[in-house]
C-alpha cells in the first residue's frame, strides 16, 4: 500500500510540475497547497526588466488567493507579491536600472498608464483595473504568476530601486505590508510628531505601522488579541503602550484619546470599541479584511472618519523604500526555505509569526 | 380635572411628552430668569425634526419626562442681559440643537461646540446651567446664552429659517468640512426628507451636479422639479446603479432607515467621500468598498456656532 502511494506521488509530481523557463511553487486547487511548478515567463521587452528573485515575503493574500477566497482564482497559481531581487537583464528603453541593481516588485505589474489614477502615480487604483502580480492577466494575455519563483519579467515602471545598503530580505515585506500602511499614513497626514496612533493587529502590516509611526514621531499604542506579543511590542518594535483588546477597562480609559487608528487585523472584529478611541475628527484607516460594521453614533459623535486603502502608487512605494533606508526602518522577519512555505501559511492563519515570513528563494528554490 | 393637574405650572407654555408614547399635549413650566449673558427669545416658529420623534419616544433610553421637544427655533428677541452686545430687542434670531457647552475644551475653542468634550448641553432633554432639565422650542419662549443664538438676516422669512438650525446645519457643516464647495464636482444624495432637501439646495448653491437616490419613484418629480436636483435614480434599478459606478465625488447619506451601503459606496470615484448624517440602526459594508477606490466614510452631527451662523448668512 505504501509503495503504491509513493509511486502515485512520484507520477503526480512529474505531470504536475509542468514545463517552462521558470521554476516556482504553485497551488493547483483551492486547498491552497503549494508544490513545484514550471511555467514560462515572457521574453524581456523594450521596457522590461528581468529580476532574479532572491527573496519573497509571505502575505495573507498568499493564503486567500490560492484558496480561492475571492472566488476568481486561476490555477495553477504561483503566489507571492513582496519580491526583492537583482536585475539580470534590461530592455532597450530601460535607463533607470542596470544589471546588478537591487530592486523590488510589489502587488501589481501593470496598469493602463493613462487614466486619472495612473496619471497621478496612483496606479494601484487604475480605473481600468490594475494588473496584479499574480492571478491577473498580463500584457501578453497570459495569467500573471508571482514571486514564489526564480525570476520575474516586469515593466520598469512597476519596479523599484532598493538602496544598496538595505538588506534584500528586509526589503521584500515593504513591497506589500510596508506600502499598505505607509500610503494611508502619508495620505492622512500622520507625519505629525506628538500626535497619537493606535495600531490594531500586530502582524506584518501592524508591526510596520508601529515602525513608521515611531519614525513619524507619533505616540503609538498597540491593540492586539495576543498577550504573547506584549513584550516585544514595546521592547522590540518600539510601541509606547500595548493594550489587550479584550481588556474592557483599559479600552474605556483610552476613549477619545487617539488622533489616528490603523486597523490591520485580518479577522472579523467589532469596530465600535476602536472608533470610540478616536478624538474629535479622528481618522480610522482600515487596511484589513474584516467586514466593516458599527453604530452610526460612533461616527456622528466625534465627527470621525473611516478610510480605506490598498497598497499604494509607484511614487509612494519608491518614497517609502528611500525613507526606510535613510531612517533605518526595518521589518522584523523570519526567513524560511521554500519547502517550509505550506507550514508557514498554516502558521500565518494561526497568527503565529513575528512578524513576516520571507522566503529565501535564492538559496532554496532550485 | 386631569388636564388641570397634568398641564403643570410655570411662566412658559409648551407642548410636552409625558411618557414614551411620545404623545404631546399642553404643559406649563418655568424658564430661568435672564442672566447677564442671556437672551430671551419669543418663539415664532419651530421646525419638526426626526430627533423630536426619537427622543420623545425614549429611543435613546435616557428620556426625562415631561419633555418639550423642538430644536429648530426661530423667533424675536424680547429681552437681553447686561453683557449682550450683539443682539437687541426686536432682532430675528435662531436657536438650534444645543444651548450650552463647557466653552474651554479643544472643541469649544475652535467653535465646534457641538463636539464639546464634556458633552454639549442639548436644547431639550439635557441639563442646563442652573441644573434644570432643558426644554425645547415647542414653547412660547426660551432663555438662552448669547453664544448659542444666531442672527437671522432680516429679509429671511422666520418660518423658513427654523429648519436651518438643525436640518440645514447638519448637512452644511460636513459639506463645508469636506470641501464640497467645488463647482463642477458631483454629489449623490440618499434620502429626501428635511436634510435631503437642504443638501440638494446647498449642493446647487455650491455649483455641484446633484443626483438624488430614492427608493420611491413617487419622489422623482419633486426631486427634479421642486428640489432642483439634476438627476433622479431609483436605487432598486440595478442597471442604473451599475452605470453610475465610480462616478461621484461625494455622497451625503441622510436616510434614517436601514439600508445597504456597498451599492452606494461603489458609486464613489477614487478618493471619494461618503458623509453619514442619518441614523440607521447599523452601518455595515464590505471592506473592499473602502479599500478599492481608497474611499472615506465620515460622520457629522449638526455643527459648531461658527458654521451655524455662516449657514444662516449663506
Amino acid at each position: 500500500m505504501g509503495r503504491r502511494r509513493a509511486r502515485r506521488k512520484i507520477m503526480a509530481s512529474e505531470t504536475a510540475i509542468g514545463e517552462g523557463n521558470c521554476l516556482g511553487w504553485a497551488a493547483r486547487d483551492p486547498s491552497g497547497f503549494l508544490s513545484p511548478y514550471k511555467f514560462d515567463r515572457r521574453d524581456v521587452g523594450r521596457d522590461d526588466i528581468s529580476v532574479r528573485i532572491t527573496y519573497c515575503g509571505v502575505c495573507y493574500a498568499d493564503v486567500g488567493w490560492p484558496r480561492n477566497h475571492p472566488g476568481n482564482s486561476k490555477y495553477p497559481m504561483v503566489p507571492g507579491h513582496e519580491i526583492a531581487g537583482i536585475v539580470q537583464c534590461v530592455g532597450a528603453n530601460v535607463k533607470r536600472f542596470k544589471v546588478g541593481d537591487h530592486v523590488g516588485v510589489g502587488t501589481y505589474i501593470n496598469s493602463c498608464q493613462k487614466c486619472d489614477s495612473c496619471n497621478i502615480f496612483l496606479e494601484v487604483q487604475c480605473l481600468r483595473g490594475v494588473n496584479l502580480t499574480y492571478n491577473s492577466v498580463d500584457v501578453d494575455g497570459t495569467t500573471t504568476q508571482g514571486g514564489f519563483s526564480r525570476f520575474i519579467v516586469v515593466h520598469q515602471r512597476y519596479t523599484f530601486k532598493i538602496p544598496d545598503n538595505y538588506p534584500l530580505e528586509l526589503a521584500a515585506p515593504l513591497l506589500c505590508a510596508g506600502i499598505t500602511v505607509y500610503s494611508p499614513m502619508k495620505r492622512h497626514n500622520m507625519n505629525q510628531p506628538g500626535k497619537s496612533l493606535g495600531v490594531i493587529g500586530l502582524g506584518g502590516l501592524g508591526h510596520m505601522a508601529v515602525k513608521f509611526g515611531k519614525a513619524f514621531g507619533l505616540k503609538v499604542n498597540v491593540f492586539s488579541t495576543s498577550i504573547s506579543k506584549k513584550e516585544e511590542a514595546v521592547s522590540l518594535l518600539g510601541a509606547d503602550e500595548f493594550v489587550l483588546s479584550s481588556d474592557e477597562k483599559q479600552m474605556k480609559a483610552l476613549a477619545k484619546s487617539l488622533d489616528f487608528v490603523i486597523d490591520t487585523a485580518s479577522g472579523d472584529h467589532p469596530f465600535d470599541p476602536y472608533l470610540n478611541l478616536l478624538k474629535v475628527a479622528g481618522v480610522y484607516v482600515t487596511v484589513g479584511a474584516s467586514e466593516v460594521k458599527f453604530s452610526p453614533i460612533s461616527l456622528l459623535r466625534g465627527m470621525r472618519t473611516v478610510a480605506g486603502s490598498a497598497a499604494g502608487g509607484t511614487k509612494d512605494i519608491q518614497e517609502m523604500l528611500d525613507l526606510c533606508a535613510a531612517k533605518g526602518v526595518y521589518p522584523k522577519v523570519e526567513v524560511i526555505p521554500i519547502d517550509y512555505v505550506n507550514e508557514a501559511l498554516e502558521r500565518l492563519i494561526k497568527r503565529d509569526v513575528k512578524y513576516r515570513f520571507v522566503i529565501d528563494i535564492e538559496n532554496s528554490l532550485k
